[in-house]
């Protein structure tokens, strides 16, 4: 898969333009009058369960209901559709741009999504690794595990009966492990990220750089 | 030398003190206290033996001279800041000066299910003619440790709470006393279970009916959390505690409308503790204390011997006067112990007066005293802030009343204790005659009915019971629902949003249809919208069947508030109604009930001495006429601050009512809607058996901001939420608004059976 990534330019990208451009579109149609201004700074939604509202970005009037719209990101209003300010807008428009600065985390899951083949969770249930893998981890660590298809790697909790969960995809080591083993996890988020035995080196050399150039 | 230093850093506990109480040493010349103090301190071995004691005690008669002076003007936040002193005397102390001898029960120290409450059971000594008797009693407090981190300030938490109703109990089965000790500034306003306000609600119903002797005595009394042990037969309190409805912090933040993080103006601070009317005097004026116990000035510390000698005769006698109430036999006892009481009125800074009681008083009960005992604490919370609220009082209203109250008691007694009893013997006596025969003539007819079935073929379906529908009545009374009355708020012409539009994808809903046709519920999601308590009034019960009582008694100002001398008035006008609380008989589905309702219009549904006496009212009157109870509490933000203390005793007075209610066979229910916070739900409605929340409602104790202040943690935003109080067990279920009437009279006829009242 390596093969056809060019990871320099990929860093050289991110480098060059450590920023996401986030379209703040309008939900339905209405009034528009704008809260925020061009180079604002806006706060994400924030708060322990998320419960913090963001910074009020517009409001949308439509059949004398004002609805209050705030950012979900933290970030700069890079551009704001001035011309909309007191007209009627269609749903979907989009009338600011805000600018996300990335995170190194961020950056990192980014480039690892490209690299990594991800696999998901087949039912709701609890997950562990099957006891083979478990021993194999707890001596030699996750990265020394290589995967092939059809090797039973998980087992599913589920209503207190468990199943073996056999791998399907392109053959690898496990580079990143998405659940805690007992915790409920919904169908189709990842429990898995696994790349090729080749890729690995090359995959541990980004992630440094990245987390040795990026503040 | 020895002796003189020991002098010295004596007085440095005393300069300490005082800069406690005054906050700092810029009160008289205390400053000048201080360095005198540092200066002696560093040139200690400068001076003769003589020279240093000649100047130790000139420090010493500058601080009696300031410590006079600090007394005479002593503010409400000055003995505020006394018992919040770690010099102060604490729980343990009591326990180890007061009582001969102690075991700690349900923890030790840090060891313990919760640190902040102290159970123990403890003996004391009382000497008669040279004999010595050995009493024994349940001691049970708030420890607030001196300094002790983990004893949370003696905030207890709702496990504490429990341990203390646990240990009540064990005293009830042994027959001995309770000692209660009240050091707390409040409960720890958590909702894990058993829950800050259900378990201060479960205590103060226990106490309530508790077969044995309770005197409390107050130091700090931080409202909810002091009631939790604070129901008893004699209330004492210590001349420089403070007994509030909430801090004079707290209490500042809400008149003062601070910002969440910032601190309310020492003056306004200042003004809400005088305001509130929170002092031993004051609280003695007001009757929710019967005693105080004068302490030494300044407040007693922990090393006061002499006070804790008398605090033990103080409790004592205490008892003595509890028990001897019970007997029929009292009056040269009580008169002695009564000539001893004014004995000590005359001297009662001298802590040195004889301090024992000649008289033997044997603490234990037997079943007419006991009887007598709750009769008598029942009477008192009953007479409680009797004259807190106005009334119309005129002589031939009362007369006429009480009339009627008598006659309708002999109507509801022959009916209901005579002729019903009767006439349930003989039903039973023909029950029991006709199942006999039934089963006698089925043993003799068994043979020729099982020849006969099987000679002829049975229709198939002969055995399935058929479901009994409705009645035309009831089912008429089911479709007037919602026919009469539309909410005010559908007459506006725009849309709004549901809260849940972003979880759910609700759309956008257009307020006619939301507040009229879908009954303020968002078709959707069931987000219930808030609704008017007109709408429940009309809507819930039977046309023309609601017939409100007690409408004159009315929400006064008893400690002359200025917010409400300024806000009382105009609120009255603008409802149209005196007070907080509506009280009224009506119907549900032809079931007659009584009703009390908290509704938001009125100071936000907050609990006074007027809506308290109207419970108490609705509770004597649903146990006059046999009719189910329900309290329906459309919003309340707890107790109102204003009223100080005389909200508070709500608490305990209006569980005691509804206790004795629920004790003679009524059935009381519970349904919470909007808001409901504190106080009352920490009490009186908390301790119901059957609760039921309306959806989108929210139950607790406290809000976010007091359990953050608190706790020092964030909560999550649906901490207090139905389906929360739900998961926690304090609630049994969430009812939808629009089966509201449905599910009411389910709820009566399953809980209440065939005759409602049901024992």
């Amino acid at each position: 898969m390596h093969d056809d990534i060019d990871f320099d330019q990929i860093l050289n990208q991110y480098r060059s333009d450590p920023f996401e451009y986030i379209d703040v579109r309008t939900s339905h149609t209405g009034l528009l009058q704008f809260r925020a201004k061009e180079e604002d700074v806006v706060e994400g939604v924030t708060g322990e369960w998320q419960h913090i509202k963001g910074t009020l970005l517009f409001e949308l009037e439509r059949e004398r209901n004002i609805k209050p719209v705030h950012s979900s990101v933290i970030g700069v209003v890079s551009s704001i559709e001035r011309s909309l300010e007191g007209k009627f807008v269609e749903a979907g428009e989009t009338v600011m741009t805000i600018r996300h600065p990335l995170k190194k985390r961020e950056i990192i899951e980014r480039i690892l999504k490209n690299v990594l083949s991800i696999f998901p969770a087949p039912e709701r249930a609890k997950y562990f690794f099957a006891m083979d893998i478990q021993s194999r981890i707890d001596k030699h660590g996750q990265r020394s595990i290589s995967i092939k298809p059809n090797d039973e790697i998980l087992t599913m909790s589920l209503m207190k009966r468990d199943t073996p969960v056999s791998y399907q995809g392109a053959p690898g080591i496990i580079h990143s492990v998405y659940f805690e083993p007992g915790q409920t996890i919904d169908q189709g988020q990842p429990l898995l990220g696994i790349c090729s035995e080749d890729t690995l080196p090359l995959i541990q050399k980004i992630i440094a750089r990245v987390k040795a150039e990026w503040d | 030398m020895e002796h003189t230093r020991k002098r010295l850093a004596k007085c440095e506990e005393g300069i300490t003190y005082l800069c406690q109480i005054k906050e700092g040493s810029d009160w008289g010349n205390l400053s000048g206290l201080t360095s005198k103090l540092e200066g002696l301190k560093n040139s200690f071995y400068d001076y003769s033996e003589e020279q240093f004691s000649d100047e130790v005690s000139q420090l010493e008669e500058s601080l009696t001279f300031l410590t006079e002076r600090c007394q005479e003007d002593i503010s409400p936040m000055d003995r505020v800041r006394i018992v919040r002193s770690p010099l102060r005397f604490s729980l343990k102390d009591i326990l180890e000066n007061v009582y001969e001898d102690y075991t700690e029960l349900g923890g030790e120290g840090e060891a313990n299910i919760d640190p902040a409450m102290v159970v123990a059971k403890a003996n004391i000594l009382r000497r008669v003619k040279n004999r010595v008797f050995t009493q024994q009693v349940m001691v049970i407090g708030h420890e607030k440790g001196h300094g002790e981190e983990y004893r949370n300030g003696g905030s207890s938490k709702p496990w504490g709470n429990e341990k203390a109703l646990r240990f009540m109990q064990v005293a009830e089965t042994e027959g001995i006393p309770i000692h209660c000790y009240i050091f707390t500034p409040g409960a720890f306003p958590v909702e894990e279970y058993p829950g800050a306000a259900q378990q201060i609600a479960r205590n103060l119903y226990a106490m309530a009916k508790l077969r044995v002797p309770i005197v409390s005595i107050i130091s700090e009394g931080g409202s909810g959390g002091a009631e939790a042990i604070g129901l008893s037969d004699l209330r004492l309190m210590f001349s420089h505690g403070y007994y509030s409805v909430i801090s004079p912090e707290g209490a500042a933040a809400i008149e003062g409308r601070v910002k969440d993080g910032l601190k309310a103006p020492k003056e306004l601070v200042e003004q809400c503790a005088e305001h509130l009317k929170i002092t031993a005097e004051d609280n003695l004026e007001l009757g929710t204390i019967d005693r105080i116990v004068e302490e030494p000035p300044l407040g007693a510390k922990h090393d006061d011997f002499a006070f804790f000698k008398k605090l033990r005769y103080e409790m004592m006698r205490a008892t003595d006067e509890v028990v001897l109430r019970t007997k029929s036999l009292r009056a040269f006892r009580a008169y002695e112990l009564k000539l001893k009481k004014s004995d000590d009125d005359d001297s009662t800074m001298e802590v040195d007066a004889d301090t024992t009681i000649h008289i033997d008083i044997n603490w234990e009960l037997n079943a007419d005293e006991r009887k007598r005992l709750i009769a008598l604490r029942a009477k008192k919370y009953r007479e409680m802030a009797s004259k807190a609220y106005c009334s119309e009082t005129n002589r031939f209203n009362d007369f006429w009343n009480s009339a009627c109250t008598k006659t309708a008691k002999v109507y509801y007694t022959i009916t209901y204790d005579i002729l019903k009893r009767q006439q349930k013997q003989v039903e039973k006596v023909i029950k029991e005659v006709s199942g006999e025969g039934s089963s006698f003539l089925k043993r003799l007819t068994a043979p020729f009915s099982a020849a006969y079935d099987f000679v002829v073929h049975k229709p198939a379906g002969r055995g399935i019971v058929r479901q009994s529908s409705p009645s035309p009545r009831q089912e008429a009374l089911a479709l007037e629902f919602g026919d009469t009355y539309t909410s005010p708020l559908a007459n506006e012409d725009r849309t709004i949003t549901c809260p849940n539009s972003l979880k759910s994808g609700c759309k956008d809903l257009w307020i006619p249809d939301l507040y009229g046709e879908f009954c303020g519920v968002c078709e959707n999601c069931g987000h219930h919208f808030p609704l008017e308590y007109k709408w429940y009034l009309n809507n819930l019960f039977d046309r023309d069947s609601i017939q409100e009582f007690n409408k004159k008694i009315g929400a006064g100002n008893p400690l002359n508030h200025p917010i409400l001398r300024k806000k009382l008035q105009p609120v009255k006008n603008e409802t149209k109604r005196e007070s907080a609380n509506i009280t009224f008989q009506a119907k549900v589905m032809d079931v007659d009930l009584i009703v009390t309702m908290l509704y938001s219009d009125f100071r936000n549904g907050t609990v006074g001495a007027a809506e308290g006496e109207k419970f108490v009212r609705a509770c004597e009157l649903a146990k006059l006429q046999r009719k189910p109870l329900l309290a329906y509490v459309h919003t309340t933000g707890g107790i109102r601050i204003q009223e100080g203390t005389m909200g508070v005793i709500q608490m305990p007075k209006c569980t005691v009512a509804v206790r004795d209610y629920v004790d003679a066979g009524g059935l009381y229910i519970v349904v919470y809607d909007n808001n409901s916070y504190a106080g009352p739900v920490a009490s009186f409605l908390g301790c119901s058996f059957y609760q039921f929340a309306i959806r989108s409602s929210r139950i607790g104790f406290a809000g976010h901001r007091v359990i953050r202040d608190t706790t020092g943690q964030d909560i999550p935003p649906d901490y207090h939420s139905a389906r929360n109080a739900l998961k926690r067990g304090h609630i049994h279920g969430i009812w939808d608004r629009r089966d509201f009437r449905r599910n009411l009279h389910q709820a009566l006829m399953t809980m209440g059976g065939r005759n409602l009242y049901y024992r």
